[in-house]
C-alpha cells in the first residue's frame, strides 16, 4: 500500500474531497485551522466552493443551504465554535440534511484553552440544539481511522439523511502518521427526490424544512427521525475490544486516550494486573452491546477520559449496574500519562475495588 | 372573444396565505413571483423563507424553497448559491430577522457580493411574535416591548438598513420601495425585477427594502396603516435607489 505522512486535520480534509465533498464553510479556530486552509486551496481546483464565513453560526447555515440542494458539504470547528453551531445542527437534523461536521476538541469551558481535550463528549453526543434529535458521532483514534471514517461518515450522512459528526481532539488533528487513501470508495446516492435544484417546471417544489405546526405532524416527524437513529444503532455501531480475555478490570476509552490506555495495559501486565479495553468508535449510538458479554473474569470497569467524567455516564448506562464503574481523567488540555493511569489502577486493585 | 387581461402568476401556489387582512406581505409575494415568472427563471429558483410572519412562504412560492433559522437566510442562500451557482437564489426576510438577529449574516453576504437577491420587508415591528420593538421601530412608536414608545435613550435608534448596506462594495443593487399605492407597487416590481437581473448578470448582491404594513400589531385598519406608513415611515426611510452601479449599461 502507498503510504504518505500526513497531519490528521489535512488527512481528514483530503479524505473529504476524495469522498466527493464539494463545499466547505468554516470560521477560524485552533486547533482545526489546517482543515479550512487545505480546503481553501483544494476545493477551487475541483470547481468546489470554500467560504470563510463570518461566524460558526453562519458557516453551519451555509452547510444547511448547500446540503439541502444535494451537494456533499462539510464544516469543521472546535469547542466554542461547535457550541455556536448547535442551532444549525438542530435544523440540519430536523430538515434531514446530509452533511459532515468535524469537531476538534480543546479544553473548556468558556474560551478554555487550545490544548487537546475530550470535554466536549456531551456537546457532541447530546448536542446543545433544541428538540428531539440525535446526531451520529464517530471518534477515531488514529489518522488512518479518521480517513476511513470520513468516507463512511459522508455515506452514512447520505444514506440516513442526517448530519454526522466526527469528534477528535487537537492531538489527532495535529499529529502526523503514515496513512493510505487506497481501497476507499464512496457510494452513489440518488438525491433527486428531495434536494432543491430548481423544479425546471417539471416537478412539484422541493422544500427543505423543519417546521411542523401541528403537534401530531411534528410527533410523526420526530418518530421518523427516531426510527432512523434506531436503524443506525442496529447497523452502524462500532467499537474495538482489546485484551479482554482474562481481564479483571476493563478500561473504556476513546480517541487518543485509548492509545495511552493501551500503553498502560502493557505496563500493568508487567505488574501482573490484567486490564482490557473497550474502545467505542461510535460514541453515538454508544456501543452498548460491547458490555453485555464481557468475560467472567471482569470485576469492574473504569472510564478513562480527558475530561472530568462525561462518557462515564454512558458506560454506567451501558453496563446497567452489573459492574462498579470507576473513573480516571485529566482535563483542561492535560494529557494523562500511561504511568499515572497505571498508578491509579494499581491503587484500585490494592483497595480491592 | 374574451382576452385574458390579468391572470394569477405561475410563481405562486394555490395555497391560501395566512397573512392578516390588509397586510402587504401578500402583495410583495406576488411581485417576487411575477418577476421570477417574467424573467423565465421560476424553474431555476431556490428561495429561502425566514422566521417571522413569512415563515410559511415556502408554501406560497412555486419554486424550490428552504426554511431557514431566524436571521440566517443570507447564510443559507450563500450555501445554496455556492453549491449551485447556476440557480437563482433569493431570501425573503422581515426586519427582526434581517436587521436584528441576522444583522451579521446580511452584512457579510452583501460584503462578499454573494450573487443572491434579498427581499427585505420593513414593517417597523416584530409581526409574528406580537408587535415587539424591532431595530426599525421608529422613535416614539409604540410596541409591545416599548409601551411608551421607542425611547432612544433606552433603545437607541432605528437602523436604516439600505443606507448601511449601500456602503458595501459587494452590494451592487440597493433600493427602497413601498407598496402603498398602485404607482409604488409598479415601482417596487421594477426594482425587484432589476435586483434579480443583477443576480442573473453575475454582478453581485442585490437587496430591495420594501416598506410594509402590519395593521394587526400597529393596531390600525388597513387604510390607516397605509396612511401611517406614508406619514411616519417614508420620511425616515425615504424611497429610492441607493445603488445600481451599472445602470447605464441597459
Ligand atoms: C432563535 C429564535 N429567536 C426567536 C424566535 C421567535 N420569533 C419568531 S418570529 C420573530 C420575529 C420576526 O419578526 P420580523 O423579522 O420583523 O418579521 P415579521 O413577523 O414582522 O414579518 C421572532 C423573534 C425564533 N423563532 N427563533
Ligand atoms: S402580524 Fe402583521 S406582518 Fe404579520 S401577517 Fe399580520 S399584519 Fe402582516
Amino acid at each position: 500500500m502507498n503510504k504518505v505522512l500526513m497531519k490528521g486535520n489535512e488527512a481528514i480534509a483530503l479524505a473529504a474531497i476524495k469522498a466527493g465533498c464539494k463545499c466547505f464553510f468554516g470560521y477560524p479556530i485552533t486547533p482545526q485551522n489546517e482543515i479550512p486552509a487545505f480546503m481553501s486551496e483544494e476545493l477551487p481546483k475541483i470547481n468546489g466552493s470554500f467560504v470563510q464565513a463570518e461566524s460558526e453560526v453562519a458557516a453551519i447555515n451555509m452547510v444547511y443551504g448547500a446540503g439541502g440542494c444535494g451537494v456533499r458539504v462539510m464544516t469543521s470547528s472546535s469547542s466554542p465554535g461547535i457550541a455556536l453551531k448547535q442551532e444549525g445542527i438542530s435544523y440540519l437534523a430536523g430538515a434531514e440534511i446530509p452533511c459532515f461536521i468535524v469537531s476538534v476538541g480543546r479544553g473548556g469551558p468558556g474560551l478554555g484553552g487550545i490544548q487537546p481535550a475530550q470535554s466536549d463528549y456531551f456537546q457532541a453526543t447530546r448536542g446543545g440544539g433544541n428538540g428531539d434529535y440525535k446526531v451520529p458521532v464517530v471518534a477515531p483514534n488514529s489518522i488512518q481511522e479518521a480517513i476511513d471514517w470520513t468516507y463512511k461518515a459522508f455515506d452514512m450522512a447520505d444514506e440516513y439523511r442526517t448530519p454526522v459528526m466526527m469528534l477528535i481532539d487537537g492531538l489527532i488533528g495535529q499529529m502526523m502518521e503514515p496513512v493510505s487513501f487506497e481501497n476507499q470508495s464512496c457510494k452513489e446516492f440518488d438525491r433527486s427526490g428531495w434536494a432543491t435544484t430548481g423544479t425546471k417546471g417539471k416537478r412539484d417544489p422541493h422544500i427543505i424544512n423543519s417546521l411542523y405546526l401541528e403537534p401530531r405532524d411534528l410527533e410523526i416527524h420526530c418518530l421518523k427521525l427516531q426510527a432512523k437513529f434506531d436503524l443506525i444503532r442496529q447497523k452502524e455501531v462500532a467499537w474495538e475490544e482489546h485484551n479482554l480475555e482474562g481481564a479483571e478490570i476493563v478500561a473504556v476509552a476513546y480517541g487518543i486516550t485509548s492509545r495511552i490506555v493501551k500503553n498502560s495495559i502493557e505496563k500493568l501486565k508487567e505488574k501482573g494486573i490484567k486490564m482490557g479495553l473497550i474502545r467505542p468508535i461510535t460514541l453515538n449510538p454508544f456501543p452498548v452491546e460491547a458490555f453485555s458479554n464481557l468475560p467472567r473474569s471482569v470485576k469492574s470497569l473504569i472510564s478513562i477520559e480527558m475530561s472530568l467524567g462525561q462518557m462515564v455516564e454512558d458506560v454506567k448506562l451501558a453496563s446497567c449496574g452489573k459492574y462498579p464503574v470507576d473513573f480516571f481523567g485529566r482535563t483542561g488540555g492535560v494529557i494523562p500519562t500511561p504511568e499515572e493511569i497505571v498508578n491509579y489502577i494499581e491503587k484500585l486493585v490494592k483497595e480491592g475495588k | 372573444m374574451s382576452t385574458v387581461v390579468f391572470k394569477k402568476t405561475e410563481g405562486l401556489t394555490d395555497k391560501t396565505t395566512h397573512y392578516c387582512p390588509g397586510c402587504t406581505h401578500g402583495i410583495i409575494h406576488r411581485l417576487v413571483a411575477e418577476s421570477l415568472e417574467e424573467l423565465g427563471v421560476l424553474g431555476d429558483t431556490i428561495g429561502v423563507a425566514p422566521v417571522g410572519c413569512a415563515v410559511l412562504a415556502y408554501k406560497y412560492f412555486k419554486c424550490d424553497m428552504h426554511q431557514a433559522a431566524h436571521g440566517r437566510a443570507p447564510a443559507v442562500a450563500t450555501g445554496i448559491k455556492r453549491a449551485r451557482p447556476e440557480n437563482v437564489v433569493f431570501t425573503y426576510q422581515g426586519d427582526g430577522d434581517l436587521a436584528s438577529i441576522g444583522a451579521a449574516e446580511i452584512v457579510h453576504a452583501a460584503a462578499r457580493g454573494e450573487k443572491i437577491t434579498t427581499i427585505f420587508i420593513n414593517n417597523a415591528i416584530y409581526g409574528m411574535t406580537g408587535g415587539q420593538m424591532a431595530p426599525t421601530t421608529l422613535i416614539g412608536q409604540k410596541a409591545a416591548t416599548a409601551p411608551l414608545g421607542r425611547d432612544p435613550k433606552l433603545a437607541g435608534y432605528p437602523i436604516k438598513v439600505s443606507e448601511m448596506l449601500a456602503t458595501l462594495e459587494g452590494a451592487k443593487f440597493v433600493e427602497r420601495v413601498s407598496v402603498d399605492t398602485p404607482i409604488n407597487v409598479r415601482k417596487a416590481k421594477k426594482a425587484i425585477k432589476r435586483a434579480f437581473e443583477i443576480q442573473l448578470s453575475g454582478e453581485g448582491f442585490g437587496i430591495v427594502e420594501v416598506l410594509s404594513t402590519c395593521p394587526t400589531n400597529w393596531g390600525m385598519s388597513a387604510i390607516e396603516a397605509l396612511e401611517w406608513l406614508r406619514k411616519n415611515m417614508m420620511p425616515k426611510y425615504p424611497l429610492g435607489n441607493l445603488r445600481d452601479d451599472n445602470k447605464g449599461d441597459n
